[in-house]
C-alpha cells in the first residue's frame, strides 16, 4: 500500500498498475500527475515547492484589448486642456466619480468606485515605456514580453521558468537543464490558465506553456459530444496510451504525446468540474468579462493550485463613435468595472480575496485630442489598476501633464515594468532584476 | 513487412547508403509519402509502393514535370496597399499644413480601409495555400515552401502587405527544390523579407543591422560562426537595399560603397557578393542540412537536445552533398529519401506532425470531406500554426513545440470535426452535414494492404491502424478491440466513423 499524501509514493507505473481512475476526484489524482497537470508542486503538508513562497499567492492579469482610452477612464477633470481637446467626447466634471483630489472615474464605472471606497484599488497614473509604439500588435508584445524591442519569452513565463528550472537571461538564455527540471520536480508543468483561445505570449516561457481555453466545453474531447458512448474507450484509450519510461531511457516522441494526452483529459476532467459549480454571488450578465472571472473564481474555489490567470477584454480601439458619459466606451468600462466588482465580491465570499491580486493594463492609451470621427487614435501613457486588500489603495503617481506633450500624446512617467517588478518580487517573491533583464524602480502599489 | 511498435532504446541506423530497391513496400511508401508531402490515400500509398524508388522519387521531387495548377502573380491584388500618389501626397501635406482635420480624417479613414481590405486578402490568402496543399499534385513542392517560410519566417503583422508575403511565397515555390544559392540570393531583394528586418530604413552612414545579423544567424551560418564586427561590416553591404511598391530596387545614393570586411574577406562588397561569401562558408551547408534533417527526418525534442551519433553522420553527408551540388536541395534530398537511415524504425513514425500537415494530411489521406477551409485554417492557428505569421524571425520550433495539453484537444477535435462536422461550439448547420465516406477508405484499404484481404476483424484493423497511424499496435489497440467487440465485431462504413474518432484520438496518430 502507498501513502496518498506523499507524493514521492508514486510513480507512472505505479499508478497505472494500481488503477486509480482518474477522473475521480482531484484528491485520488496522484501527485505526478498534479504536478503535470495544474501548477505547481503540490507540496507535503507543511512544505512549500518553492522556498519562501506562500504556495496560495494568486495573479489575475486583465488585458483590456484595443488600447483603452485612459482619459476617459481615469479622468483628469480639473483641466481644462482636457476639456479643450475633447470638445464632444469630454466627461462632465459634474459625472464623474471622484477619486482622490485631482481625478475621478467614468461614471458607468461604480464598480471600481466600491472597490476604490473599501480600500481595494490602486490607480497607477502615466504608465507606459520610452520611445511608445502605436501598433497594437507591437506594443502588445512589448508589453507581454516586458521588452521594448518585443523580442524574447513572456514575462510571466520567464517568471515560471525562473521558479522551476533558473531563469537564463532572455533570448540568448540557456534552457532549463534535465537535471534542474527533475530537481525542481517539475514536469512541463502548466502552471498558467488563460481564458481565451490560445495561451497570451506574456505565459510563454521555456518550460512550461499554459492552458488555454474560451470555455469548459471546448478544453474537451468533441467525440463524447458527438457520441457519448464512445466516452469510456476515450478515457482508457488515453490511460492504456500513457506509458511509464523505463528509468535510464529517453522519452520518445510517442511517450511525450501519451502522457500530455493523458494530462489534457485530466485537467479537462478537473477543470470542466470546478467550471460546473455555481458562483457564491451573482455576476453581470451579457459581460464577457465577467463570465471569464465567474469562471476562474470557481477554479481558485475548487483549489486548483493554478497560479496565474490570464482574462481579456476586447473592443477598445475607439477610432469613432466612441461617445462620452454614454456610448460605446462607457458600456465598456463599466462592463469591465462591474466584472471585477463581482469577482471580488465572490473571492470574499469564498474568503480568498486575500489570496488574489488582480492587475489591469491596455497595449496603449489614446491620444489626448478627439479625431474628427468623434473617436480618439492611439496614443501612449494610460493607468493601470491593481485590486486585492494587498494593494496601497488610493491614487499613486502623478497624472501626466496635459499641456507638456510630445506630439499630442502624454508622456509616460512610471515605466509599466516598474509595476512588473513590484508584483514580481513583492507578491510572487521572484528575482525580478532577473526576469525582467533590468533594474527598475519598484512602484509602490502593495502594502509592504 | 509489419513495423514493430518503437522501443524507448531503439537507435536509429548510420547508415546512409540506399535501401534495397527489394525492400521498399506499402509501409516505406506511406512514410515517404508523408514526410515528403502531407500523406496520402491508400490507393497513393499502394501506388508509390508499385512504382518504387526511382520512379516516386523522381515524381516527387522533379515535380516540375507534373501538371499542376500554376501560381501566377495575378492571382492576387497588388493595388490595396500601394504607396500615396503624388495628388495624395500632396493633399496630406496641404491639410497637415493648413490643420485641416476633416481632411486628414478623410486621409486617415482611406487608409483604414485599405489596411481592412488588405487583412481580408491575408484571410483569403491563407486559405488559399491550405487549399493548395489538399489539392496540389505536387506535395514535395509544396511541403519546402513551408519549409523555406519557416527557414526565412517573415510575418504579415509585421509588415502588414499582404501582397508581398504572396510575391515571398511565389520565391520560395519557383526555388522550393533547387540551390539555396537562389534563395539566399533572392530573399536580400525580396520586399517582405526587406521590410520585415527594417532593411528599407538602412541608409549609408546610418546601416540597420537586422537583416544582415539574421542572415548570419538564422539563415545561412548559426551562431558562433561570425563577430558583431561581421554584423556591423555586413549591414553596410546591404545599405540602399529596398523597394518601391512591389519591387526591389538597390538605391544607389543610401548605399555604402566603401571598404568592408566581411568573415576575412575584403573589397567593396556588397549585398550579392555578401550572399556568396556566406554560401562559401564552412559552416553554412552544415547549417541548411541541419534545419532539412530537423524538417524531414527527425524533430529533436527542444533545441538543446545534442544529436546523437546517427543523425550527425547524416547531416554531415548531406551537408557534403550541398557543397557538390552548388546547394541543390532537390538532389540533396533525393540521396536522403532513398537512405537506410531516412527508413529505420527509430525515424519511421516519430515526428510530430506540424498544424499544416495535420489538417492537409487528414484529408489528403482519409478522404474526409473538406469541409470549411476557414474553421481548418483557425484551427491550424490554434494549434500554434498560422501560415504567413510565424511567432518571430525564428520561425516555428516544431517538434514538441506543437503539443501541450490545450492543443492536444484541438488536434483532437480537428479530427473529429473532419469526420463528423462536428465544430466544438455544435454541428455546423449546412455545408459540413457531408458524410465521411467510410466505405471508400475500406475499399481502399482491401485493395492494398494484403492483410486486410481476408475480411477478418483483427486483420481489418491491422490494416486500419497501419494506414492512419504507421503501427498495427499502438499501446491502445487492446481498448479499440474492446470497442469493437463491444458493437458486433465488425468493422463496417456503418461504425468506420465513430472507430475512427477514437482511432485519431490515439497520440500515435499525431506521428507521422
Amino acid at each position: 500500500m502507498f501513502d496518498l499524501n506523499n507524493p514521492s509514493a508514486f510513480t507512472r507505473r505505479r499508478f497505472l498498475a494500481h488503477g486509480l481512475t482518474l477522473a475521480s476526484a482531484a484528491v485520488t489524482v496522484p501527485a505526478f500527475l498534479q504536478r503535470s497537470v495544474l501548477g505547481l508542486p503540490q507540496p507535503a503538508p507543511g512544505m512549500t515547492s518553492i522556498p519562501g513562497v506562500p504556495e496560495e499567492r494568486i495573479v489575475v492579469v486583465v488585458q483590456l484589448s484595443g488600447g483603452n482610452d485612459g482619459l476617459n477612464t481615469v479622468v483628469p477633470y480639473q483641466e481644462a486642456a482636457y476639456y479643450k481637446s475633447r470638445t464632444s467626447i469630454g466627461i462632465p466634471a459634474g459625472r464623474v466619480l471622484k477619486v482622490g483630489d485631482e481625478v475621478g472615474l467614468h461614471p458607468t464605472m461604480t464598480g471600481f468606485k466600491d472597490l476604490y471606497d473599501q480600500g481595494l484599488l490602486t490607480i497607477v497614473q502615466g504608465v507606459g515605456y520610452p520611445n511608445p509604439n502605436r501598433s497594437h500588435f507591437k506594443s502588445m508584445d512589448i508589453w507581454h514580453t516586458a521588452d521594448t524591442t518585443a523580442t524574447g519569452d513572456g514575462w510571466l513565463g520567464r517568471y515560471f521558468d525562473s521558479q522551476c528550472c533558473g531563469y537564463g537571461a532572455g533570448e540568448s538564455g540557456q534552457a532549463p537543464t534535465k537535471q534542474a527540471k527533475a530537481a525542481a520536480k517539475i514536469d512541463n508543468t502548466q502552471i498558467g490558465i488563460a481564458m481565451g483561445r490560445e495561451a497570451p505570449l506574456a505565459m510563454r516561457g521555456r518550460s512550461i506553456q499554459p492552458i488555454a481555453f474560451e470555455s469548459a466545453d471546448l478544453f474537451r474531447w468533441t467525440g463524447s459530444a458527438e457520441e457519448k458512448s464512445l466516452t469510456k474507450y476515450y478515457d482508457k484509450l488515453t490511460k492504456a496510451s500513457a506509458q511509464e519510461v523505463a528509468a535510464g531511457m529517453r522519452e520518445t516522441n510517442s511517450d511525450f504525446l501519451g502522457r500530455t494526452a493523458l494530462d489534457a483529459q485530466v485537467s479537462s476532467d478537473l477543470i470542466r468540474k470546478a467550471v460546473a459549480t455555481k458562483p457564491t454571488t451573482p455576476y453581470p450578465g451579457g459581460n464577457p468579462l465577467a463570465d471569464q472571472l465567474r469562471m476562474v473564481a470557481s477554479m481558485i474555489h475548487a483549489k486548483l493550485p493554478t497560479r496565474v490567470y490570464y482574462v481579456t477584454l476586447g473592443g477598445f480601439d475607439t477610432h469613432a463613435g466612441q461617445g462620452g458619459e454614454n456610448g460605446n466606451h462607457a458600456r465598456l468600462v463599466g462592463q469591465f468595472a462591474a466584472a471585477v466588482k463581482a469577482f471580488y465580491d465572490d473571492l470574499k465570499a469564498q474568503r480568498n480575496d486575500t489570496r488574489v491580486l488582480s492587475m489591469v493594463f491596455s497595449e496603449f492609451g489614446r491620444r489626448v485630442g478627439q479625431n474628427g470621427s468623434g473617436g480618439t487614435d492611439h496614443g501612449t501613457a494610460a493607468p493601470m489598476f491593481l485590486i486585492g486588500p494587498m494593494v496601497k489603495a488610493g491614487v499613486s503617481n502623478k497624472h501626466p501633464s496635459m499641456t507638456d506633450l510630445d506630439s499630442g500624446d502624454l508622456k509616460h512617467n512610471v515605466d509599466f515594468r516598474s509595476v512588473y517588478a513590484t508584483v514580481l518580487a513583492n507578491w510572487l517573491k521572484g528575482d525580478a532584476d532577473a526576469i525582467l533583464e533590468g533594474k527598475y524602480m519598484r512602484a509602490p502599489v502593495l502594502k509592504a | 513487412m509489419i513495423p514493430a511498435p518503437l522501443k524507448s532504446d531503439a537507435v536509429p541506423t548510420t547508415s546512409v547508403a540506399p535501401i534495397a530497391p527489394k525492400a521498399f513496400g506499402l509501409d516505406h511508401a506511406r512514410h515517404l509519402l508523408w514526410r515528403a508531402g502531407f500523406g496520402a490515400s491508400p490507393a497513393q500509398v499502394r501506388t508509390v509502393a508499385g512504382w518504387g524508388l526511382d520512379r516516386s522519387l523522381d515524381y516527387l521531387i522533379n515535380f516540375d514535370k507534373v501538371k499542376d495548377e500554376p501560381v501566377e502573380a495575378s492571382l492576387f491584388r497588388s493595388d490595396i496597399i500601394r504607396p500615396p500618389t503624388p495628388e495624395e501626397r500632396e493633399l496630406n501635406r496641404r491639410a497637415q499644413r493648413e490643420r485641416d482635420e476633416d481632411t486628414l480624417a478623410e486621409l486617415r479613414l482611406r487608409r483604414q480601409q485599405a489596411e481592412r481590405e488588405d487583412r481580408e486578402q491575408m484571410k483569403k490568402l491563407q486559405q488559399w495555400w491550405l487549399t493548395k496543399m489538399v489539392e496540389t499534385s505536387r506535395p514535395l513542392q509544396e511541403k519546402l515552401t513551408l519549409f523555406w517560410h519557416g527557414h526565412f519566417a517573415t510575418s504579415y503583422r509585421t509588415i502588414e502587405d499582404s501582397y508581398h508575403m504572396f510575391a515571398q511565397n511565389r520565391l520560395f515555390r519557383k526555388h522550393a527544390a533547387g540551390s539555396f544559392a537562389d534563395l539566399l540570393g533572392g530573399i536580400i531583394k525580396d520586399p517582405a523579407m526587406i521590410a520585415y528586418l527594417d532593411n528599407n530604413d538602412s541608409k549609408k552612414n546610418k546601416p540597420n543591422e537586422n537583416l544582415a545579423r539574421e542572415l548570419m544567424e538564422l539563415f545561412a551560418l548559426g551562431v558562433g560562426n561570425y563577430t558583431e564586427q561581421d554584423i556591423k561590416e555586413a549591414a553596410r553591404a546591404l545599405t540602399g537595399y529596398t523597394f518601391k511598391d512591389d519591387e526591389f530596387v538597390l538605391e544607389k545614393n543610401n548605399h555604402d560603397t566603401g571598404s568592408k570586411r566581411i568573415l576575412g574577406r575584403t573589397g567593396n562588397i556588397d549585398g550579392d557578393e555578401f550572399v556568396a561569401i556566406l554560401l562559401a562558408h564552412p559552416a553554412c551547408s552544415t547549417f541548411l542540412a541541419t534545419k532539412l534533417y530537423r524538417f524531414f527526418v527527425h524533430d529533436y525534442p527542444t533545441g538543446d537536445t545534442p544529436f546523437d551519433n546517427a543523425a550527425k553522420l547524416v547531416i554531415s553527408d548531406m551537408a557534403q552533398r550541398l557543397r557538390a551540388t552548388r546547394y541543390n536541395v532537390g538532389k540533396t534530398l533525393d540521396a536522403l529519401f532513398r537512405s537506410e537511415h531516412f527508413y529505420s524504425p527509430a525515424i519511421m513514425n516519430q515526428q510530430i506532425k506540424g498544424p499544416a500537415q495535420m489538417v492537409v494530411g487528414a484529408i489528403r489521406s482519409m478522404g474526409v470531406p473538406p469541409r470549411d477551409i476557414s474553421v481548418l485554417s483557425d484551427a491550424a492557428e490554434r494549434m500554434g500554426q498560422t501560415v504567413f505569421a510565424p511567432p518571430s524571425v525564428k520561425g516555428w520550433d516544431g517538434g514538441r513545440s506543437w503539443v501541450n495539453t490545450s492543443t492536444m484537444f484541438v488536434r483532437q477535435n480537428l479530427m473529429v470535426f473532419l469526420l463528423t462536422g462536428r465544430r466544438p461550439q455544435g454541428k455546423d448547420g449546412l455545408a459540413d452535414r457531408e458524410n465521411f465516406q467510410g466505405a471508400l477508405l475500406l475499399a481502399g484499404l482491401a485493395d492494398t494492404y494484403p492483410e486486410a484481404k481476408t475480411g477478418k476483424t483483427p486483420d481489418m484493423l491491422t490494416a486500419l491502424l497501419r494506414f492512419t497511424v504507421g503501427t498495427p499496435t499502438p499501446a491502445g489497440r487492446p481498448v479499440l478491440e474492446e470497442y469493437l467487440a463491444d458493437t458486433g465485431n465488425t468493422i463496417t462504413p456503418e461504425n468506420l466513423t465513430d472507430l475512427m474518432m477514437l482511432v485519431t484520438a490515439l497520440p500515435e496518430y499525431q506521428l507521422c
